[in-house]
């Protein structure tokens, strides 16, 4: 196979290269087809762990490309929708109560992910997380003050200010005045890595074929979550009927093409992590105010009326994250919950009303389900229920007997009216499938090489340490002390 | 509070902003929102009027257009705000104030004499007769409003609620953001606007207090005016006119420049007309100070107390009354944090 040279003029046509086994592939442009990028590093993506590259990047003294898919009211990823990061701490700061020590982050990521993690790369992510947030501090990120317990995670999670798309705007802004170059709409089709000196890279920015070079790449273009047909292949037609919590930038066209090119794959290939949303939430995009809270308090049916799942198994902070599945293994990938008017009010407010009846039956119609199914179930249910003391904050006593399957915790009698249904469908949050890297965020090529001029941050590499499961705000810590990390190593290999 | 396109708007965005939350560090709006689950009539007046306009949860929000949900918080509130400001205010009034100012404007050019002093010109008794009428007037459609918000917030006599109101009040609290300043006139933080709002406000104050000790001056030292450049009522005015010339020309270089997507355009004229009146009043007083000793006096007097009666009568019906409902909205806000509610 013959070694790609850098071209210096462009080809007339576009020419598929044959890649060597640390060569990626992709189609060159047509000639005069626009600009070319070049920098002493290239970033390609635009969320937390991009412009955590890049800005680290650059403060190492390499020139610096960020290229991102999205438009620029878009940009950002999934990083947009975030609003905290697990940060360890040995005493109180301004922004986090109490401690939490290394050892007790490290047993909860243990916990989650049932041991999937590397956990070298865990530790160091762990030691790195305090400096990680200084350092945010010193580009402009704010955060949230500690608010004394009001906030559920304000012990193990610093809170930025304003949310995720404050903390980009910060970047940017950051970006901006540190003379990064920010392309957007900019997909990266290609790359091409030659033995020496040089990573060259097929982009199309706003519909024109050009090309980048850049001397190190940090990849940092998220996951795959928003491609349906890569989501089919993993899910079958069900996919199709999932919602997407977050971007519809996160193609995982990267992704792809390094693992195509012999990147050793890391998380599980079939797996994503969804929650249960609201149905009636966009394709794309509908972010936090689509979460639903009110399943512990009432029961969830499927398409024919009937329970499936113990609504009240553990505290829903616990058990929020195994809906998505469930709803997903449910015919037309579709359920409800079911609640009465004694619990209204007593959850998180979602931002579409509910659906309501004044009686099951009329509650039934209005949510196109069978009405003698679902008042055969509710009232199944409301005998089975056994009298105890309701207590939403701790496992009460309140559960059913002779039902199946059971609610174990918080069930009352739906007997209240009106009546009220919220409609729920699986909403994808983000994909496991990654590339394997080393503590410098080195993608691990085909030849079983670290190499030093391919970094990896963020999602596409987060499965080296979350393989499996979910613990709030560790993707924020993971995009930061890697982007960190990539755009240091790429600055170094620029050298 | 009858139901327009802004108030079913205002409803959309903050149920929501109140399903999401990520700006609750930002101001005052975001933790009174958290205690509602329904936004209409007066929870939606309070909640506008607690509004700075600092944009900066618009720039931080995941749902601003051009997302599908649209969300512009500051934009709606304005004009919720804006719609307040006609629902408190003592309607029949607005012609009154109209009359008056013209009234007042005529009587002036009426009254005049020739003469070397103030008093020549426009006599003193003449002078206070017209202004007492209109302080009248004014006082009596301002607390016109200030009761119709005060019953609509639901505030109440608190010492420490208003200790703490008065504070968020008089620095300003919600345009500092933390030190950072707000996020106006565009994305980027900056304390210009409320530097340029403190010049205005304390601006204000010191010519408000420079009239007072000149009457004391007459009524209680029997010093007549034209004061001394080193008296107390001069020097006071003096600051106090300068503070008035920095901050409405600051702000209005601000308006110019701001972001339109946030602002309701409806809201310029308004804004617009009490940034001019301040900024002339204030500049034909230094001008008169000038001038007092030169034949420019006469004129310049006329033109000065032309522009002060029109200022005061339109004090009800213009921008000046958001600084009424701003506090009391701030005071209903420290009496629900101190679980007044």
């Amino acid at each position: 196979m013959a070694r790609h040279k850098v071209a210096a003029v462009l080809p007339e046509e576009p020419v598929r290269k044959e890649c060597s086994t640390t060569e990626l592939r992709y189609d060159l442009p047509r000639k005069g087809e626009g600009s070319l990028y070049q920098s002493d590093v290239v970033v390609i993506g635009g969320g937390n762990a991009a412009l955590c590259a890049a800005l680290s990047a650059r403060e190492s003294g390499a020139s610096v490309t960020v290229l991102e898919s999205a438009p620029q009211a878009f940009r950002g990823g999934n990083s947009r929708h975030t609003r905290n990061m697990r940060c360890m701490h040995p005493a109180p700061t301004d922004v986090l109560t109490d401690s939490y020590p290394e050892e007790e982050y490290f047993l909860d990521l243990m916990r989650v992910t049932s041991g999937d993690t590397n956990q070298q790369l865990a530790r160091m992510l762990i030691r790195e997380s305090p400096r990680a947030h200084a350092w945010m501090r010193t580009n402009g990120v704010r955060f949230q003050r500690a608010l004394g317990g009001t906030l559920q995670l304000g012990r193990t999670n610093a809170f930025f200010l304003g949310g995720g798309k404050a903390l980009l705007n910060a970047y940017y802004a950051a970006a901006r005045a540190r003379g990064i170059q920010v392309v957007y709409n900019a997909e990266v089709t290609g790359l091409c890595v030659p033995p020496r000196e040089f990573v060259t890279g097929a982009v199309c920015v706003a519909g024109n074929a050009t090309e980048f070079r850049a001397k190190a790449v940090v990849v940092a273009s998220g996951g795959f979550e928003s491609n349906f047909e890569w989501l089919q292949e993993a899910w079958g037609e069900a996919a199709q009927n999932f919602l997407v919590r977050g971007t519809p930038y996160n193609q995982g066209k990267l992704l792809r093409l390094l693992l195509e090119s012999g990147a050793r794959p890391v998380g599980d290939p079939k797996q994503c992590h969804a929650v249960a949303i609201d149905g009636r939430a966009p394709r794309y995009d509908g972010g936090i105010v689509t979460r639903l809270d009110c399943i512990p308090l009432g029961i969830v049916v499927n398409r024919e009326g009937r329970r499936f799942y113990d609504e009240g198994e553990d505290l829903w902070p616990k058990r929020y994250a195994i809906w998505g599945r469930l709803v997903a293994q449910q015919p037309g990938q579709i359920a409800w919950a079911i609640i009465d008017s004694k619990v209204l009010g007593k959850f998180m407010p979602s931002v579409f009303p509910p659906v309501s009846g004044q009686t099951i039956g009329e509650l039934a119609e209005a949510l196109g389900l069978p009405r003698a199914a679902l008042e055969h179930t509710v009232a199944g249910f409301n005998q089975s229920v056994t009298p105890g003391s309701f207590n939403p904050e701790a496992l009460d006593d309140c559960g059913t007997t002779g039902l199946s399957p059971p609610k174990s915790h918080w069930a009352q009698r739906i007997d209240t009216p009106p009546f009220f249904g919220y409609p729920l469908r699986p909403g994808i949050t983000f994909t496991y499938l990654g590339v394997e890297v080393n503590e410098r965020a080195q993608v691990r090529l085909a030849d079983g090489n670290y190499s030093p001029r391919i970094l990896a941050a963020g999602e596409i590499m987060a499965g080296n340490i979350l393989g499996k499961g979910y613990l709030a705000g560790l993707g924020m810590t993971i995009g930061t002390v890697f982007g960190r990390i990539a755009g240091l190593e790429a600055a170094r290999a620029a050298n | 509070m009858p139901q327009t396109d802004s108030a079913a708007e205002g409803a959309r965005i903050l149920t929501i902003c109140n399903a999401c939350r990520y700006c609750e560090g930002y101001c005052a709006v975001f933790p009174a929102m958290e205690h509602r689950r329904a936004f209409a009539g007066a929870d939606l007046n309070f909640l506008a009027n607690l509004c700075h306009n600092c944009a900066e949860c618009y720039y931080a929000c995941q749902y601003a257009p051009p997302h599908a949900f649209a969300v512009n918080v500051p934009r709606v509130l304005a004009e919720i705000r804006a719609q307040s400001y006609r629902q408190y205010a003592w309607s029949n009034g607005r012609y009154t104030a109209g009359v008056f100012a013209l009234g007042a404007v005529l009587a002036f050019v009426f009254a005049r004499s020739a003469g070397p002093r103030f008093y020549d010109v426009i006599p003193h008794a003449f002078m206070v007769a017209v202004f007492g009428t209109i302080s009248g007037f004014v006082l009596a459609a301002l607390a016109i409003g200030a009761i119709r918000s005060a019953k609509e917030f639901g505030v109440r006599w608190d010492t420490k609620a208003l200790a703490r109101a008065a504070a968020d009040v008089l620095t300003l609290e919600y345009l500092r953001s933390g030190g950072a300043g707000c996020t106006y006139p565009t994305e980027r933080h900056s304390g210009a606007r409320r530097w340029f709002h403190h010049c205005t406000f304390y601006g204000f104050l010191l010519c408000f207090a420079s009239t007072t000790v000149a009457a004391l001056y007459h009524y209680g030292l029997g010093r007549l005016a034209p004061y001394p450049y080193t008296s107390l009522p001069v020097l006071l005015g003096t600051f106090g006119g300068v503070g008035l010339l920095v901050g409405p020309a600051g702000l209005y270089w601000l308006k110019r420049r701001r972001d339109p997507a946030t602002a309701d355009a409806n809201q310029n004229s308004m804004d617009l007309t009490f940034l001019s009146l301040l900024f002339a009043t204030s500049l034909t007083g230094l001008l008169l100070l000038v001038l007092r000793a030169s034949s420019g006096m006469a004129p310049m007097l006329l033109i000065h107390l032309a522009l002060v009666a029109a200022l005061f009568a339109t004090l009800p019906y213009g921008k000046f009354v958001h600084g009424i409902y701003r506090s009391l909205a701030l005071l209903r806000y420290a009496l629900e944090q101190r679980g007044g509610r």
